[in-house]
């Protein structure tokens, strides 16, 4: 059981804990030439010698600060920083060169380094061969640089505007919803659960699409928006509701749902009437769950990159500085700083949410009756038409997606056709991508809830380590916290460097496994635990003292009673695997490219009807799992779970 | 035990005999990193492989400026083989970092000598021009009475407002000769006035410089600043839109191909850059554009105006090349992400 435990650990630690320290460091690094520890001495005919440092002819020719100007290029010939460069000056005999720099960037004759503290003399004609190259430093000049520049720095109040917008509005549709579902009598409600929990099942990039196809200057529904524009914030709040909204609707309607009846019973015998009822009963029996909601669809929002990607327009956001900083510009520093900045929020989030949880376990207590619903006609057919609204709204987005999907040439010829669906003559690797995304899923489904169950197992029923299991469960609640992005990030810090030896897993599928399941780790691990929990602790003693070994009680007992729960893991990693975009896009190469990112690239290149069908067929394969997902699920409760009758 | 495997053991064999019959198939793997549009990638492989079928390629496509950026990112540790249909003023760059292993392919002679490296042997070789082009959806200009400009300073007409779409620089090779096109053309201020005035009548940057060109023919914005591959073929894909060739003339760049300098897989490299400028890529290449690096080959293209080779300005590649970070450093100071949301 220890060798297990330091299993888990060591997979936790290399996953997670090193590659985020990495890419901390990094951020401290900035590219820099040594203005101060190179001179460079210039003969003249007539036997003179001017002697300046690197910088100062540097200055003269206008190159920028040491810095600034290792930013723009890495090297600095030599011939360019003497006047009238280009026509050899004919006064000029020869230059010397005093190399003072080793660490911090270096100066090169012919490609080799010139030697340390030696003056070397290089004939005139060969100064072309001689190159400045910037080294690296450590300092908080990335810091600085990225508060100082407003296109950057903007993205922090934009991204914090955005995701407070999307979590008033997700909160507040999502309440209305699990309140329908769970307070009323209303008809369908089935119907409605299942199609609220449908955004879970697409990438955060197709709701953005949908809704450049409804209200984009060529939007079926444009005049709605008065003559505002689609791209920016309005359409990344709308797009961000549209995905937040299944994750607020399940925490809200749990939170609803363990409310106890008796204080109902008492409000009714004072004659409280029923807003007062709302306002008094209902919302403080739901707080947590609200807090709880709230904060995940904050954290959800302000780390999300597919949506504003796709309809932020010139409206910047942090992640997407990120994918601009790294993609566009290979500015892997500056990504590395803004991931840091990004990380901030959702670590506070996360921790509030944290402490809410905690609180809420102590509501329930034991006597208490759970509520059922009286019918109200009044009541019912307004939530009724409530959900049928947002259920419409949901489907209509999907429904734009694949009908767009299947026109010859949007707006101009409506004629079905599926030539949008030859993902080979469009961007982001064809249908290979999409095979690709398949296998990605089903690995990571299959390690990953093996991984996540069995570290679940030793943190949970294992009744020894205590300061073991204890790092170990601080670090499988670590992943709710870090974006996507800057896990990705992260990953190609750790990872690509040629002193690592796991170096080898770099550009294959198992890189895009293992950080797929770490980024959804954390949901997962308390499914686990959750079911874990169920079982009486005595299992074990019992087998104990039986003499039987631990894996034939985790064999018998504990993996048949956790079934459901482990299904449920299965399908929550696959679903996520086929939609991930934020933690791949850095990590995949030309052989592993995916469905999800090719959504994201089709769309840079103008192919929106190709991005939404291939967009479509992740939902497709995604409901066609959910649908197997259940009818196993079923045929396991039958076969497993009767030992819960009569319990 | 063992009857039950059987099948299982033959279906492995089989699969490692198909591994191997493919293996056999494909000798060598080229890792080859472009910025030739999507929807011509597979057709380049094939007539590539029909050729040489022992050599795989590996796309890794992106848009002009993120392969540059990609490449010298990984000067350090190169990951590519082959660069093959990128801005000869990105090669220019890669041959100042000394990124590039010099080569003389076999039919060098036949190359028109403004299309490569003029060193010897030469570090890239040119394979077409791509140059800048604007669509125009006549249908939505129709709509909102917008006039057909005809030339780039027509673009900054405050009736344009928010109506036209153009490629980022920092991303898109297209974009980035549009700006130094307007910098020569309009001399270094001049440029930059005229991007502050046409910057008032964007209504959004892209991505890619194909992205402008689609977002027009689908009538998202009435006018995109883009290239003429994509305007002739989103033209013929059934977009209404027209294609202007401005009267001041139009930034261009070739797109060129070269060898990474320490790949491992040298011959194969040495293959494909032999191939990428013989008689049948030509031909292929003119399928997309109509000048082709060797003379005597190109057909004229349909939807292009007759005169369209005079229309290309006298593009200093070397003033491109030399000055690309400062004009992108410049151009994102001035237009990125200030803009906020009109």
């Amino acid at each position: 059981m220890r060798a297990f435990l330091a299993v888990i650990a060591v997979y936790l630690t290399v996953a997670l804990a090193l590659p985020l320290a990495t890419m901390v460091s990094k951020s401290f690094e900035v590219r820099t030439f040594p203005y101060d520890s190179i001179h460079i001495a210039r003969l003249a005919e007539d036997g003179s010698e001017e002697v300046r440092t690197l910088g100062d002819w540097a200055a003269d020719a206008g190159f920028a600060e040491a810095v600034a100007q290792a930013g723009r290029s890495s090297a600095i010939p030599a011939v360019r920083l003497f006047p009238g460069w280009d026509s050899p000056d004919s006064t000029v005999v020869a230059y010397r060169v005093l190399n003072r720099s080793g660490e911090a960037g270096t100066a090169e004759f012919d490609r080799k380094q010139l030697p340390l503290d030696e003056w070397v003399e290089i004939p005139r004609d060969q100064i072309r061969s001689v190159v400045f190259r910037a080294g690296t430093a450590r300092s908080v000049a990335n810091y600085v640089r990225y508060v100082t520049t407003p296109a950057l720095f903007n993205s922090v109040g934009n991204s914090l505007l955005v995701a407070i917008l999307t979590t008033a509005f997700t909160v507040t549709l999502a309440f209305g919803f699990a309140y329908a579902l769970t307070r009323t009598q209303m008809p369908f409600k089935g119907a409605f659960k299942t199609i609220g929990l449908v955004p879970i099942l697409v990438p955060s990039l197709l709701p953005g699409i949908g809704l450049v196809y409804l209200f984009g200057n060529q939007g079926l529904l444009r005049d709605m928006l008065m003559g505002q524009s689609i791209y920016g914030p309005i359409g990344i709040v709308m797009a961000s509701v549209f995905f937040t909204f299944p994750h607020a609707l399940i925490i809200i309607t749990v939170a609803l749902s363990i409310s106890d009846a008796r204080l109902y019973e008492a409000a009714t015998v004072l004659r409280a009437p029923a807003h007062r009822v709302f306002w008094t009963v209902t919302l403080p029996g739901a707080r947590y769950g609200l807090i709880s909601a709230a904060f995940v669809v904050f954290t959800l929002t302000i780390t999300d990159f597919g949506v504003p990607k796709v309809i932020g327009g010139q409206y910047n956001v942090l992640a997407v500085d990120i994918y601009k900083q790294v993609v566009g510009q290979q500015n892997f520093e500056m990504g590395a700083v803004v991931s840091i900045v990004l990380l901030i929020p959702a670590v506070l989030a996360f921790v509030v949410d944290r402490f809410a949880t905690r609180r809420q376990v102590a509501l329930l207590s034991s006597r208490a009756v759970p509520y059922m619903p009286k019918p109200n006609a009044r009541l019912d057919w307004t939530m009724f038409g409530y959900c049928a609204v947002v259920s419409a709204l949901i489907l209509g987005i999907l429904a734009t997606c694949q009908f767009a999907a299947l026109v010859t040439f949007w707006p101009y010829n409506l004629e079905l056709t599926l030539r949008h669906y030859n993902f080979d003559l469009a961007d982001g690797g064809g249908w290979k991508s999409y095979r690709n995304s398949l296998t990605l899923a089903l690995w990571t489904a299959f390690v990953g809830t093996g991984v996540i169950f069995l570290c679940a197992y030793v943190v949970e029923r294992v009744r020894a380590f205590d300061s073991g299991r204890a790092a170990v469960q601080f670090l499988a609640m670590m992943p709710m916290a870090i974006p996507g992005m800057v896990l990705g990030l992260s990953y190609i810090f750790f990872f690509n460097s040629p002193a690592n030896p796991l170096n080898v897993i770099y550009g294959t599928m198992a890189i895009l496994v293992i950080s797929t399941i770490t980024h959804f780790y954390t949901v997962a691990h308390l499914t686990a635990v959750t079911a874990l929990k169920q079982m009486d602790p005595e299992f074990e003693s019992v087998s104990a003292s039986l003499k039987q070994p631990v894996t034939r009680v985790f064999a018998r007992v504990t993996i048949p009673v956790c079934t459901p729960a482990i299904l449920d893991i299965w399908i929550y990693l696959f679903v996520n695997a086929m939609t991930t975009v934020s933690a791949v896009v850095f990590l995949y190469s030309p052989l592993t490219t995916l469905a999800s990112v090719a959504v994201l690239n089709m769309d840079d290149a103008g192919q929106l009807p190709a991005a939404a069908a291939m967009g479509m067929m992740i939902f497709y394969t995604n409901l066609v799992m959910r649908v197997v997902h259940l009818g196993v699920g079923r045929l396991v409760q039958r076969r497993t779970q009767a030992w819960r009758i009569g319990s | 035990m063992t009857t039950t495997r059987k099948p299982f053991r033959l279906l492995a064999g089989a699969a490692l005999l198909l591994g191997l019959s493919e293996a056999a198939h494909a000798a060598t793997e080229l890792t080859v990193y472009t910025a030739i549009e999507a929807d011509q990638l597979a057709a380049y492989a094939e007539k590539f492989n029909a050729a040489h079928p022992d050599i795989r390629i590996n796309w890794v496509r992106d848009s002009t400026g993120i392969i540059t950026a990609k490449l010298l990112a990984e000067k350090d540790n190169p990951q590519a083989d082959v660069i093959w249909g990128l801005a000869a003023t990105s090669l220019m760059l890669m041959k100042a970092e000394g990124m590039l292993e010099p080569y003389a392919p076999k039919g060098l002679d036949k190359l028109n000598p403004r299309f490569r490296d003029p060193a010897n042997p030469p570090e890239w070789v040119g394979m077409d021009v791509w140059a800048a082009a604007i669509c125009f959806n006549t249908v939505e200009a129709g709509k909102k009475g917008l006039p057909l400009p005809k030339s780039w300073a027509d673009l900054t007409d405050p009736v344009y407002r928010g109506a036209i779409v153009m490629p980022n620089p920092n991303s898109s090779g297209t974009g980035f000769l549009d700006v130094s096109s307007w910098l020569q053309l309009f001399g270094e201020e001049g440029g930059w006035e005229y991007m502050d005035k046409l910057h008032e009548n964007i209504g959004v940057y892209t991505h890619s410089g194909s992205a402008p060109c689609r977002m027009a023919g689908a009538g998202e914005y009435p006018i995109g600043i883009s290239f003429e591959y994509r305007a002739a073929r989103t033209k013929a894909d059934g977009a209404p839109i027209e294609i202007v060739i401005p009267e001041e003339g139009v930034g261009w760049d070739m797109e060129a191909a070269a060898i990474v300098r320490g790949t491992p897989n040298l011959e194969a490299a040495q293959t494909l850059i032999d191939w990428a400028i013989s008689e049948d890529a030509m031909r292929m290449y003119n399928e997309g554009y109509a000048i082709v690096a060797v003379d005597g080959i190109a057909k004229p293209l349909e939807g292009l105006p007759a005169n369209f080779t005079e229309m290309l300005i006298d593009n200093d590649f070397e003033f491109a090349a030399m000055n690309r970070a400062r004009i992108l450093e410049e151009w994102q100071k001035r237009y990125d992400g200030k803009s906020q949301p009109k």
